[in-house]
């Protein structure tokens, strides 16, 4: 196999064809992009399960002082006495739905809100009697209506300032998510089938277009893979083109929409890293790669007579 | 060399046959002339040799291979035995005469040097010597096909068909045509070439297969264009 000669026969079609080499280009871009979203919010959520999962999911916050005035009907008392606290910790643990309480003491809790909101300048006004001590409820099983059965248990009782769960919390978070996955894969489906069929019709016009040189290639008796393989090499290089761009378009995605927009707003749970990218990129390469060269070879197939 | 065993073609959609029961043999070293109106069956015969047609019935031998039963990846091996040239001298216009001969080569993936070494050679022999930088346009006819016998021969092949290879070229050039393709046949290559041309089958008198109408009518050995049965 001499290098040079097919190099040289991918280089020639390529720019013979350019019009269509940017069309497959950058229809396989926006397929294989979308595909690395629907990808990226795939790991997403099921990070942000697994974080959910292993933590309190419901907090069950106890009146300050300053919520005498706020939620008058149950913090009438101003500050949660010691014996309000001990009885509804009581009260949890024996429930049938609750597997562990964990109480948290307002220095716990303020040690707790000043790393997470650090560097914003709001935390040099707050004084620990501020921030509400909890009791942090992990169930047996965190469903959405054992939630809400232990959010209306204990939402009226004394002491209690409020009862507020991570899930519902996440809930918008996860609809964004699922409702990008699934776009993005519709938007993938689509265009993975155009990009076929313009992959499909440009190998057809590169194999119309040289079918002096291919028809000589087989009178003198060159094997189908030496004549076919400028063509599919043709294919793999838009194709690889396609994941190129793909990529840039997945990591601007990280880059502007998750760390930018998304992770500012969203500081309670945690958002998919660099690596996820990488890994999504990594699949996005045979993909890219398998598409480009199947639709090739299903053209030859078709317009290249052996 | 090639042998066919009761060979019938008709092509898809066709309701006449292109050939009829042809069962003929052509030995090792022979020179043989197929002759026979347009659309007598010549062409087909030549594309089952090259396996370009498979036969609706019948078998076809080259080389001692039932052409039948060989898979389509060794086909390439079949036509690298086979040498073809054609009336239309089917050149690359944007190579040199060294170039479209060295393509041969290339293509079945033969080393540098051995293509350094075969193409000069085998252009001498054609006599298209020093003009191995010419681009095709800037041949004459005649010598554009001595480029395609160059480019059929350079492998060295067991056969080279010819279809109507002067076809296109006046009689002085036919001529230097058919003493090249006989000094090519006389240096051991079978050679099959299909020809209108009277004056040259009338004075080589060599084997003579003449179709009509996918029939074989006539198999004589010496023999002339012009036979009245
Ligand atoms: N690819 C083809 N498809 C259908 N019919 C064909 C094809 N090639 C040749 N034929 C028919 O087969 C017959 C013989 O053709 P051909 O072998 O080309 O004759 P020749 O070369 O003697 O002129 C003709 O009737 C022609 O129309
Ligand atoms: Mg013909």
């Amino acid at each position: 196999m001499r290098a040079q000669f097919v190099f040289s026969e991918i280089f020639i079609g390529l720019r013979r064809n350019l019009t269509m080499t940017i069309a497959v280009v950058v229809s396989a871009a926006v397929a294989l992009g979308m595909l690395g979203v629907a990808l990226l919010m795939l790991f997403q959520t099921s990070q942000m399960k697994d974080y959910w999962y292993d933590k309190v999911e419901v907090s069950v916050f106890l009146c300050t002082k300053e919520d005498q005035g706020l939620h008058a009907s149950t913090c009438s008392a101003g500050q949660v006495t010691d014996t309000q606290m001990t009885a509804l910790q009581a009260d949890l643990a024996g429930n049938p739905l609750v597997q562990q309480v964990f109480p948290e003491t307002q220095p716990e809790a303020f040690a707790r809100y000043k790393e997470q909101a650090k560097g914003s300048p709001v935390t040099d006004y707050v004084t620990p009697d501020q921030i509400p001590a909890s009791l942090r409820v992990k169930l047996k099983s965190p469903t959405t209506e054992n939630i809400d059965a232990i959010r209306s248990t204990y939402q009226g009782q004394q002491g209690v300032e409020t009862v507020s769960d991570q899930k519902t919390i996440l809930k918008p978070l996860f609809k964004l998510f699922n409702g990008l996955t699934v776009s993005a894969t519709t938007v993938a489906v689509v265009m993975v089938g155009l990009a076929l069929m313009l992959i499909v019709n440009t190998v057809r016009l590169s194999a119309f277009s040289r079918r002096r040189e291919t028809g000589i290639m087989r009178l003198v008796g060159a094997s189908n893979f030496y004549i076919r393989l400028p063509f599919l090499m043709e294919g793999a290089v838009a194709g690889l083109g396609g994941v190129a761009v793909a990529a840039l378009g997945v990591a601007s995605f990280k880059f502007f929409l998750i760390d930018r927009v998304l992770a500012p707003s969203f500081t309670f749970t945690s958002f998919i890293g660099w690596d996820k990218v990488l890994v999504t990129v990594l699949i996005l390469v045979p993909v890219g790669l398998l598409m480009a060269v199947g639709a090739s070879a299903l053209s030859l197939r078709k317009y290249l007579k052996v | 060399m090639i042998r066919f065993d009761q060979v019938s073609k008709t092509y898809p959609n066709q309701s006449r046959a292109a050939l009829r029961d042809i069962s003929l043999e052509i030995e090792r070293g022979e020179f043989v002339f197929v002759i026979g109106s347009s659309g007598s069956g010549k062409s087909t015969f030549m594309r089952l040799i090259l396996r370009e047609e498979r036969p609706s019935a019948g078998r076809v031998y080259v080389a001692g291979k039932d052409l039948s039963k060989l898979s389509n990846w060794k086909i390439p091996q079949l036509r690298r035995q086979i040498g073809t040239v054609f009336q239309d001298f089917r050149l690359l216009p944007n190579k040199t005469v060294e170039q479209n001969v060295a393509f041969a080569l290339e293509v079945i993936g033969k080393s540098r040097p051995t293509i350094g070494k075969a193409v000069p050679e085998v252009l001498d022999l054609v006599g298209l010597g020093g003009k191995g930088g010419r681009y095709p346009n800037e041949l004459s006819g005649g010598e554009q096909q001595r480029v395609a016998i160059a480019r059929a021969f350079v492998n060295r092949p067991m056969v080279l068909i010819a279809d109507e290879p002067t076809g296109n070229l006046d009689p002085e050039t036919s001529v230097g045509i058919m003493k090249l393709l006989d000094r090519i046949n006389r240096a051991g290559t079978t050679v099959v070439m299909v020809t209108h041309d009277q004056a040259i089958v009338n004075q080589m008198r060599r084997r003579v297969l003449e179709l009509d109408g996918g029939n074989l009518v006539r198999d004589q050995s010496r023999g002339v264009y012009g036979y009245v049965r």
